[in-house]
């Protein structure tokens, strides 16, 4: 196969990727901002919130870390209240290994570092097989974004207008509904049904569990009762 | 600018969020799986989104009849065919307007 022109599909699909991360990185702002912000009033240098950002990349963590800062909570319980957050993300990397087109270790290696529950909803929703150039382009779209306003955040974030700031809080909601709603419209009601139950039973688990082990009994109790219920004559859902 | 004791948290929040992102797309190999724990895995995205929106967005806003509102104003959007970027700003300035109509 010739070489240079696979090159050339991998560089399509990255600059795809990175303008489909768009909706993530405008909704990361607000986000990203508020955990600058937080992170100095919490005592973090500029450098260490920079930090975290760059190398951590993931919001709700990042949040609950400041938050146990605050608190004086020893670094071993962060770090593994982080792993137990995060644990989620082995759910999202499994399904999104499915949809993946083929490609080396080291690629998918290197793009799994971006995967959070945004770059994994915004590249899973795109039909498959995914290119790993289109998620790599997604996750840096939504790291950019997230990494420059933290440090924005930190020096700055007290001059947002607090009514746009107060009204962005919505943005990422509105980013999930809008990745949902073209697939209600296209695959009919047996999604908004499974989207649904995994949201009452979200709800439900919140009452007992913390968010990210929520997110993942939710995520897996529906697709249980969705295969039980419907999904057993169905085609594989794309 | 770097505490030592910080730098070395960061750096195992670091490992401890990236290997479970890695892992499963790394090593599995979901060749010899049955087909409905494959199908449920092609599924996962609806669910997860669904989770994710509710019932968290009740909460994005101050007051609860703007959350919704929002979700309402991104639903139709979405439903119209709008591309993403436009239901996120659409749904920012609708609610920012909302504010200054009430407040």
């Amino acid at each position: 196969m010739d070489v240079v022109h696979n090159e050339k599909i991998e560089q399509g699909s990255v600059i795809q990727g990175l303008t489909a991360g768009v909706p993530i990185a405008f909704g990361y702002m607000p986000v990203a901002i508020t955990f600058g912000l937080l992170a100095g009033s919490t005592g973090l240098t500029a450098v260490e919130a920079v930090l975290m950002s760059m190398l951590v990349f993931a919001g709700a963590a990042q949040y609950m870390a400041i938050s146990m800062i605050a608190v004086s909570a020893g670094a071993l319980e962060i770090v593994a209240a982080t792993f137990i957050v995060n644990l989620r993300h082995l759910l999202m990397s499994a399904s999104i290994h499915e949809r993946t087109a083929p490609s080396s270790k080291k690629g998918r290696a290197f793009f799994s570092f971006f995967l959070t529950d945004e770059v994994f909803a915004v590249s899973s929703v795109a039909d498959a097989p995914v290119k790993p150039g289109y998620i790599l382009g997604v996750g840096v779209s939504a790291y950019g974004s997230w990494v420059g306003f933290t440090g924005i955040g930190y020096f700055t974030g007290e001059l947002l207008p607090a009514v746009l700031q107060e009204s962005m809080g919505i943005a990422l909601y509105a980013l999930f509904i809008a990745l949902l709603v073209p697939s209600i419209k296209q695959a009919g009601r047996s999604i908004l049904l499974l989207a649904l139950t995994a949201g009452l039973s979200n709800w439900l688990y919140l009452q007992l569990l913390d968010t990210g082990w929520a997110l993942m009994a939710a995520s897996v109790t529906s697709l249980l009762l969705y295969e039980l219920f419907i999904g057993k004559g169905e085609a594989h859902a794309e | 600018m770097l505490n030592e004791a910080i730098f070395w948290m960061i750096i195992g929040m670091a490992v401890v969020t990236y290997i479970p992102r890695m892992l499963p797309l790394t090593i599995l190999s979901t060749e010899g799986w049955p087909e409905w724990l494959r199908r449920m895995l092609g599924r996962v995205p609806y669910a997860v989104l669904g989770a994710l929106i509710f019932p968290g967005i009740l909460y994005a806003m101050d007051s609860l009849l703007l959350s919704v509102a929002g979700g309402a104003a991104a639903v139709v959007l979405a439903w119209r065919g709008a591309p993403l970027l436009v239901v996120v700003a659409g749904t920012i300035l609708l609610l920012t307007a909302l504010q200054f109509m009430i407040g």
